[in-house]
């Protein structure tokens, strides 16, 4: 199947693409990766009057640390995000989440910015950096603002994102010494989630001091599962521990039913695989 | 129409292509390079799968357009003279292939793993391919040939050496032993 015509526009600047994205309308679309969009553009499921391709914009790309915090640049590739040192080092669920997504061929061209503006209820990213605190920042033509995960994804493939603007980086606060794991449940290789959990903690003199856990496909945007955490503080990281505050994740959760899985059983799902995710990163 | 020039196995080409042209159709139609096939056309299968720039993608989910100024080498790359090259040679010998649609794609992946993992265990091998579908063989003579491979290529013979315009040649099993023997990145 071959996409409808649409014209191309390829900046090299964000001021560039900001401005070829108003001039274009609100028929336009971003192209990052391209691994949603394309699938979706072959499938007529959309058929933009333009495609903004950011391939081109150089200063989207790669990851630095500033002021405590790591920069992710929107257009680095899922496969630069699992191998890079700062994000392993300083934000290891984000790196252990993205190993998970789709297969080699697709992390080697989708991107982050682009998997988190997609916004797909079932997609790997969005919990690990809703746990992780992580902010966006946009640029659109009145400049720039950054936004907290917790206020960027607003529904199922919605977010934030203003019609002229763009998702440019993701600010990561660093979370150095935490361990972390990313428990994904799915039937097959390379399918989405039908849950997944994203799990951070801080043990300290032999307890969880600090503890961060975020909720794939538990409803139409990521949930943070702050029941857990808050079980989980000051507790010795023991399977008892974790068994009790496993049993908190389906509190705030509104899964959806579809051929995967009916909703009761994602909760179910929610609690063993906040579990075994906890049990992991904690070293249970 | 946008103007896009790619170096595709080895020789550059200029084109003026539709931005809706996807780079397998580029590189079937346009190029004649139909050794690059169309499984699924829904991102699922892997047929498609050729090296951008050294890594593997599924050029069913690639703009011709975004391939402008960049380096594509595809399964029609890998065989010299007449002679397969040792991942070709190793499907063959371990009967990795019953239809043989996926094959190109498989070959193009398994490169790609081999170039990240030299000596991968059946597990990663399973992992690596895992964005490639194969409905005849069940898998198993597959992961045969890539271990078999991995045997006897040198760590680096993947995309790296596509980068430098050398594709390893087929050695013979003594060769092959020697440079096993020998081994260490070179």
């Amino acid at each position: 199947m071959i996409p409808a015509e649409f014209d191309y526009v390829a900046p090299s600047t964000v001021e560039e693409a900001v401005r070829a994205l108003r001039d274009a309308g609100e028929d336009a679309k971003v192209l990052a990766g391209g691994q949603s969009l394309l699938p979706v553009l072959r499938m007529r499921l959309a058929a933009p009057s333009t495609v903004v391709d950011l391939g081109k914009v150089s200063e989207m790309r790669g990851v630095r640390e500033e002021d405590g915090n790591l920069v992710i640049g929107a257009m680095t590739t899922h496969h630069e995000v699992v191998r890079d040192g700062l994000v392993n080092e300083h934000a290891s669920l984000l790196a252990l989440a993205t190993r998970t997504v789709a297969d080699p061929q697709v992390r080697h061209r989708g991107t982050l910015g682009g998997s988190l503006a997609h916004a797909d209820p079932a997609g790997d990213l969005l919990a690990p950096v809703l746990a992780l605190e992580g902010e966006m920042v946009l640029a659109g033509p009145q400049g720039r603002r950054t936004v907290p995960a917790d206020e960027f994804f607003v529904d199922h493939f919605t977010t934030a994102v203003g019609p002229e603007e763009l998702l440019v980086e993701v600010r990561v606060p660093k979370h150095t010494g935490w361990s972390a794991h990313y428990e994904k449940f799915n039937r097959v290789a390379q399918a989405w989630s039908v849950v997944g959990v994203a799990a951070t903690v801080l043990v300290e003199d032999g307890r969880i001091a600090r503890a961060r856990v975020g909720l794939t496909n538990m409803g139409s945007t990521p949930v943070r599962a702050h029941g857990v955490e808050r079980a989980l503080l000051g507790a010795s990281p023991t399977g008892e521990a974790v068994r009790r505050a496993a049993e908190r994740a389906h509190e705030g959760t509104s899964p959806g039913s579809d051929a995967s899985a009916d909703a009761d059983y994602r909760q179910h799902l929610a609690e063993v695989l906040t579990g075994r995710a906890l049990a992991t990163a904690a070293g249970v | 129409m946008p103007r896009i020039t790619v170096d595709v196995d080895g020789t550059t080409y200029t084109d003026d292509v539709s931005p809706r042209t996807l780079l397998v159709q580029y590189l079937r139609e346009q190029l004649g390079k139909v050794g690059t096939v169309v499984g699924c056309d829904t991102s699922n299968c892997g047929a498609c799968t050729v090296h951008l720039d050294g890594q593997s993608v599924k050029s069913c989910s690639v703009l011709a357009v975004q391939a402008d100024g960049h380096e594509v080498t595809t399964v029609e790359a890998l065989a010299r003279d007449g002679r397969l090259h040792p991942v070709q040679r190793a499907f063959h010998d371990n009967h990795a292939l019953q239809c043989g649609f996926c094959t190109p794609g498989m070959i193009m992946q398994a490169l790609d793993l081999l170039a990240e993992d030299p000596e991968p265990d059946d597990e990663r091998i399973r992992e690596g391919l895992e964005g490639n579908l194969c409905r005849c063989t069940g898998y198993q003579n597959i992961v045969r040939a890539v271990r078999d491979v991995s045997r006897q290529m040198r760590p680096g013979a993947g995309p790296a050496m596509e980068h430098s315009g050398r594709t390893p040649a087929p050695r013979t099993s003594t060769e092959q032993a020697d440079t096993r023997v020998t081994g260490g990145q070179s």
